[in-house]
């Protein structure tokens, strides 16, 4: 009986272990997944940020998304500032 | 907004490799994939050239035109990016992109070819924005955070511009007719000590 046990105990050991090496899916039967647009933010609840997002916009709002963008953009133009 | 866009100075860039190091940082890229890297013409010779390159995000891009498995989608903004979970690894990317932008990681033991992985624009990928599954297959989404790639906000001599496709290249417009040529670039006399206007120097009397 307990040669039983212990081999059970065997199998058990040894299926948790093989589990272990199995592959994560890498299959999507839908096809490329919806992808959210970027003035959504990136917090977990919709349109709500994080302490990295950038102050300056609004969360959600698509046109001070865009207005941020902007303003980074010719934040990269020298030109533009003060010496 | 139009078209997201890189563009690389080559009169700014000094092989820094800042942006390089930037994009491995912020996407916590593996080792032997370089979304982004520095290609130097006539290395060592006096008048080299440096250009930073990734992933272009062509308005007609060839990577998309040849998968097979139909992985890859533009965004509104005009990022090229891909899906991981229906990317097969084949390759057929590497061989239709000029820039060379799709990178394959080896995987496993006996280094298996692993799903293609390339620059994001830093706006991540098909997952929930700022999720862990989006850092873990596609790295940071700076675009959600209300930034630009830390590629270009990294470089130091502003050579390497990314943004909308027009302001880039309002942005370069500006520099190329501020700057002149040869003696007329600020600085030619103090780096050169002349106003030699790139000629070569002049040859060593013989003695």
């Amino acid at each position: 009986m307990s040669r039983r046990a212990l081999a059970l105990a065997g199998i058990a050991v040894s299926v948790t272990l093989l589990a272990a090496c199995s592959e994560k899916p890498q299959t999507n039967t839908h096809g490329v997944k919806f992808d959210a647009v970027p003035w959504s933010g990136t917090g977990s609840q919709a349109n709500t940020g994080t302490v990295f997002t950038s102050p300056g916009w609004k969360v959600g709002d698509k046109t001070t998304w865009e207005q941020q963008i902007k303003t980074r953009m010719n934040g990269q133009n020298e030109y533009v500032k003060e010496n | 907004m139009a078209r997201m866009k890189f563009v690389c100075d080559t009169e700014r860039c000094i092989e820094c490799n800042g942006c390089v190091t930037a994009c491995k940082n912020e996407n916590e890229v593996p080792w032997g994939v370089n979304r982004r890297r520095v290609v130097t013409l006539n290395d060592g010779v006096p008048g080299e050239k440096s250009i930073s390159v990734a992933c272009m995000h062509c308005s007609d891009a060839p990577c998309m035109a040849v998968c097979p498995v139909q992985c890859f989608y533009r965004t509104e903004e005009g990022v090229v990016l891909h899906d991981k979970d229906v990317c097969i690894g084949c390759g057929y990317c590497s061989y239709a992109c000029p820039f060379g932008a799709p990178q394959f990681p080896s995987q496993g033991t006996f280094g298996v070819r692993g799903k293609m992985d390339k620059c994001t624009f830093c706006a991540g990928g098909p997952e929930a924005n700022g999720s862990e599954a989006e850092f873990e297959k596609y790295g940071r989404n700076r675009l959600a955070e209300g930034k630009l790639p830390a590629c270009a906000e990294m470089c130091s001599t502003k050579a390497l511009l990314a943004g909308d496709g027009d302001v880039v290249a309002d942005i370069f417009r500006t520099r190329v007719v501020h700057r002149g040529k040869g003696a007329e670039v600020w600085g030619w006399g103090t780096a050169y000590g002349s106003q030699q206007a790139g000629n070569p120097p002049a040859t060593e009397v013989k003695r």
